[in-house]
């Protein structure tokens, strides 16, 4: 047997190996560094990197490749365009994972202990979580470029991995948050076996592991039908997980709430790019010919999960868990760009993940910003009359909300108007009309946050408005410019990803 | 100045004045803001004054290219109905501001931010009535109920804050239904020739009429709401209970105006076989609300819902001049739409001036102000015949008009809306009876009469409503060019007047 050496393409590679180069480094740090000097050192390294990466995508922005690592990975415009979206989400995400306020000192110990109370007192912190969410992002930029069914695992495990552990780390309520990785690494487990469950039908089904040649025997036909349709299923199960579609978002609300509040936002704005570019990919180009076995499924999830998270937010009365039903709604919104399947509805779901993912980390940036003695509140009775004690954190949010309700003017309506007409384009009138009933019910509970900031009044309970540091205003500015700046002049974004916007296959 | 866009960006660049003002000097927000809407008033009536009358295409028309990947533009020009919309919506701003000179003083936040709500409100009344974009529409459409939802929310009195979000939800609704008609018109236009949302290119498209009818009543309903007409109307009594007065002005006024202006611009231009089919139950329900309207505002105790109701059977007679289908019926819908917003200005003002200094909204509470406060009385009572269509003020052309050209298609819904005059007759004369009349009750007797700027205020409102009773044609020259063309557009003649011997 002969051995050839593998040919890499490092310039198209290099954002992901850059990022791991940052994570190792990190890991690195952390071993040989004092502790004092660890924490700006890894937040340099972290943004260091995250930059460099940034600057890498944006050169190689129009290089098209499908061996840029001997057929596992391809680069190509829309790659160029979510691999750029993570990289700012993750950014800006950094910027409030920078606050040690929100970890816990010391992760290993019990909750409670004597160790832990001796953590905190010696000013310990978990710059751990530097090098772990390098490791996650790298994870999501190399998920939707994969190529193949293993390589596509891979960034699924390094992805979700270091996750898992972020969302336990959080410093208050930290058997919450540790109930919360808990659960989360659980089912994430679960849906991965699911996904290599169905990854092996493909196989049975094509003899190939490689997207090319399960779209060749999707297109040549004449393969067993039933691996196939098992084959979708089953792969299709562990992506709609990792989007937290309806019926696979149990985890989400629990791990929303219970993960420090920096971790959810960049869970809940980076994951879903990472998934959902991985599932574009996946169901545009390799599935494209057999849409007859996977559109119908996917039309009922989605509108059972528009309708589900809509109508369940209205119940919820924390905040973290109301953004986490509206992140369930808002997956359903985008699965009707999955489900569009044509040129406008990739382009509008590009527009969409990257207008979604800026106003959801701002969202959360202002929800670590409001707080009391014993660490954020998320109660939302006492968010009450936030709008007389610090107006302008309360017009930010007040604009996320609206953005995510939809309203003219603001980034989220331009992505709804773009999804919804794809999707009509392509004959899919139920998903829009249900997308626009639940649009209604959604400006419901979105409406209610806004009524309890400005119209009432605020209760003396010892819940305060944090300054925010400046990296947290860094964060919250630049939502909120990206989130109107996308709302009302759309155009050159909108250019830009229609030029890029061609999978090759 | 013939530009539409410099118009509408007058009221920003003075609400961004009235931002820079210190908070403090809450007098200098009021100039500011009060300079700012007579300096646009009198631009729009300049502006009016170049409109070519027989000229029955879009005039001022601009066209910027906005999101040209959705075939987008920033596109404005008008006719002869939004002009005269426009015009109102202009004049009355100004009205509001020195009306309500002291009204921001209750809420929830400062007053200078209630101009610049007021200031940026203006820009979008203008937009509104001025895009020929179907998509600027909708943007503005949406995105003018921001400012009013807290106008109503932070300075309104009473159970604000639930009104306003009945107000939002109720409108967004609708908002959300006319989106998916607009996305499923922006798909066909992709099909036939390329995505667009010019008025004028959509108003081409070929649709089967099932199509038609579906994306015709997400149209409609939106704009039923807003009218807002009979069943869909529940959310105004109490936006407009708790609104200031000034709000209910340019709510009523204004705002309302969006829902019988999108009739005739979107649902006759773009669907005219549905709007055909569905004139029938529209007749239908436009009768309705008049009566209902009607009836209802007789049983109120409070002056601003009893307002509101008058305001519902209103709407109705609009609806019903839109729905006729006739050149006359027409002109007098437009020319309502005119006259209503200033006798329900009027209305609101004096009455809110009655409620602020009385502490009460409650009409039983008042009486004999006549005697205490004649000019106040007096004109309580002028606005009262005003909204009662009394023969020699402005309504009376419009309302005539209304029923003579629903009359020639349709005589036994004018008929039955012609009662609805009768009850007109209660619902204000009670009021007036009942708080201007007979001896005057204790705790009324120290209640001031109106002051100047209050008088100022009020003036050209009155003489507005005179001065079109008598000569109504200025407008109705500029009406009925653009009306006569909607019906010709439509296909429809209209009837020959019938006598008696037929």
């Amino acid at each position: 047997m002969e051995f050839s050496s593998p040919v890499l393409n490092y310039t198209l590679l290099s954002p992901m190996l850059i990022l791991l180069g940052g994570a190792i480094i990190g890991v690195l740090v952390e071993a040989f560094m004092s502790k004092a000097l660890r924490p700006f050192t890894q937040l340099s390294v972290t943004l260091g990197s995250l930059v460099l990466a940034l600057v890498q995508v944006w050169r190689i922005r129009n290089e098209q490749s499908l061996s840029a690592a001997m057929g596992s990975v391809v680069i190509d415009g829309p790659a160029v365009l979510m691999q750029a979206s993570i990289l700012i989400i993750s950014l800006i995400s950094v910027l409030l994972i920078a606050d040690a306020e929100h970890f816990t000192p010391l992760a290993a110990a019990l909750p409670g202990s004597d160790e832990e109370r001796h953590a905190m007192q010696s000013g310990n912190q978990v710059t751990e979580v530097y090098p772990l969410t390098l490791f996650a992002v790298a994870g999501m930029m190399l998920f939707p470029v994969s190529s193949d069914l293993i390589t596509l695992f891979v960034a699924l495990e390094v992805l979700s991995l270091p996750l898992y552990l972020m969302a336990g780390l959080s410093r208050r309520r930290r058997l919450a948050s540790q109930e919360a990785a808990l659960k989360y690494f659980l089912l994430g487990a679960f849906s991965s076996a699911f996904f290599l469950f169905g990854a092996a039908f493909l196989y049975g089904y094509s003899s190939s592991i490689t997207f090319t040649g399960i779209r060749n025997a999707v297109v040549g036909g004449g393969g067993n039908d039933v691996f196939l349709l098992i084959g979708i299923a089953f792969l299709s199960v562990g992506l709609l997980f990792k989007v937290g579609a309806v019926p696979f978002h149990a985890w989400s609300p629990d791990v929303y709430q219970g993960a420090p509040t920096p971790v959810t936002a960049f869970m809940a704005a980076a994951t879903k790019v990472a998934a959902f570019g991985a599932m574009l990919r996946i169901y545009y180009t390799v599935f494209a010919n057999a849409q007859w076995s996977w559109s119908p499924m996917l039309t009922i999830i989605a509108i059972i999960t528009m309708v589900f998270g809509s109508l369940v937010a209205i119940a919820q009365r924390d905040v973290k868990r109301m953004l986490a039903y509206s992140s369930i709604a808002h997956a359903g919104f985008l699965l009707t760009g999955v489900i569009a399947l044509n040129k406008a509805g990739l382009e509008a779901s590009l527009f969409y993940l990257f207008a979604y993912g800026i106003t959801t980390v701002g969202a959360f940036a202002i929800v670590t910003l409001v707080r009391d003695s014993a660490g954020e509140v998320t109660d939302l009775n006492r968010w009450k009359g936030l709008g007389k004690r610090s107006p302008w954190v309360a017009i930010a949010f007040a604009t996320f909300l609206l953005s995510f309700a939809g309203i003219p003017l603001t980034s989220g309506f331009i992505g709804k108007f773009s999804i919804f007409s794809a999707a009509y384009e392509s004959g899919a009138r139920s998903v829009v009309i249900a997308g626009v009933l639940s649009s209604a019910i959604a400006a419901f509970f979105y409406i209610r946050v806004i009524v309890l900031m400005f119209f009432t009044d605020p209760v003396e309970d010892g819940t305060s408005v944090e300054i925010p540091s400046s990296l947290t205003s860094i964060t919250v500015i630049f939502s909120i410019i990206v989130t109107i700046a996308l709302g009302v002049f759309p155009a050159p974004v909108l250019n830009f990803i229609s030029n890029l916007a061609t999978f090759i296959r | 100045m013939n530009s539409l866009v410099l118009l509408m960006l007058l009221p920003i660049i003075g609400s961004i004045a009235v931002a820079a003002t210190p908070k403090t000097k809450e007098v200098l927000s009021k100039q500011v803001a009060l300079a700012t809407s007579v300096i646009v008033a009198i631009a729009t009536i300049a502006m009016a004054m170049n409109f070519q009358r027989d000229n029955v295409d879009l005039q001022f028309v601009e066209k910027y290219s906005w999101i040209p990947t959705f075939g987008i533009n920033f596109s404005v020009g008008v006719d002869g109905l939004a002009l005269v919309l426009i015009l109102m919506s202009t004049i009355l701003a100004p009205i509001v501001v020195l009306s309500g000179w002291n009204e921001a003083h209750g809420g929830r936040w400062s007053v200078k931010t209630f101009y610049i709500l007021i200031l940026v409100l203006e820009t979008m009344m203008i937009g509104v009535f001025a895009a020929t974009d179907v998509f600027l529409f909708y943007v503005i459409f949406e995105a003018m109920l921001i400012p009013v939802y807290f106008l109503i929310g932070g300075y309104g009195t009473g159970e604000r804050s639930a009104a306003a979000v009945k107000f939002l939800i109720y409108s967004l609704f609708g908002g959300l239904l006319m989106l998916a008609s607009i996305i499923a018109l922006y798909v066909m236009s992709g099909a036939q020739g390329g995505h667009t949302f010019d008025l004028q290119a959509l108003s081409q498209l070929e649709m089967s009429s099932t199509t038609q009818n579906f994306l015709f009543l997400g149209f409609f309903i939106a704009f039923a709401i807003k009218a807002p007409l009979w069943p869909l109307h529940t959310w105004l009594p109490d936006a407009a209970a708790s609104a200031t007065p000034g709000t209910s002005v340019l709510l009523l006024g204004v705002l309302d105006k969006v829902g019988t202006f999108g009739m005739i611009r979107y649902c006759l231009t773009l669907f005219p076989e549905a709007s055909k089919t569905f004139t029938p139950l529209i007749m239908v329900l436009a009768v309705i609300s008049i009566v209902y309207g009607a009836i209802l505002a007789i049983g109120q105790k409070d002056l601003k819902r009893l307002i509101a109701f008058t305001s519902i059977s209103h709407f109705g007679f609009i609806t019903m001049g839109i729905f006729a289908m006739t050149s006359q019926g027409h002109s007098g819908a437009t020319l309502y739409m005119f006259n209503h917003g200033f006798s329900t200005a009027a209305l609101f003002i004096v009455g809110g001036w009655m409620i602020a200094r009385r502490g009460s909204s409650t009409i039983a509470d008042f009486g004999g102000l006549q005697r205490v406060t004649p000019v106040m009385a007096w004109s309580f009572f002028l606005a009262g015949m005003s909204s009662l269509a009394l023969p020699g003020l402005s309504s009376f052309v419009s309302e005539f008009l209304v029923l003579v050209g629903t009359f020639t298609r349709y005589p036994v819904h004018a008929v039955i809306a012609t009662f609805g005059i009768v009850l007109a007759a209660l619902y204000i004369l009670i009021p007036v009876q009942k708080a201007l009349h007979g001896p005057t009750t204790p705790s009324n007797e120290g209640l001031s009469d109106l002051n100047l700027r209050e008088k100022v205020a009020i003036a050209p409102v009155m003489a507005i409503i005179i001065a079109l009773g008598f000569y109504p044609s200025p407008l109705l020259n500029v009406i009925n060019p653009a009306s006569a063309h909607v019906i010709a557009q439509m296909g429809f003649t209209d009837p020959a007047p019938t006598n008696g011997d037929k």
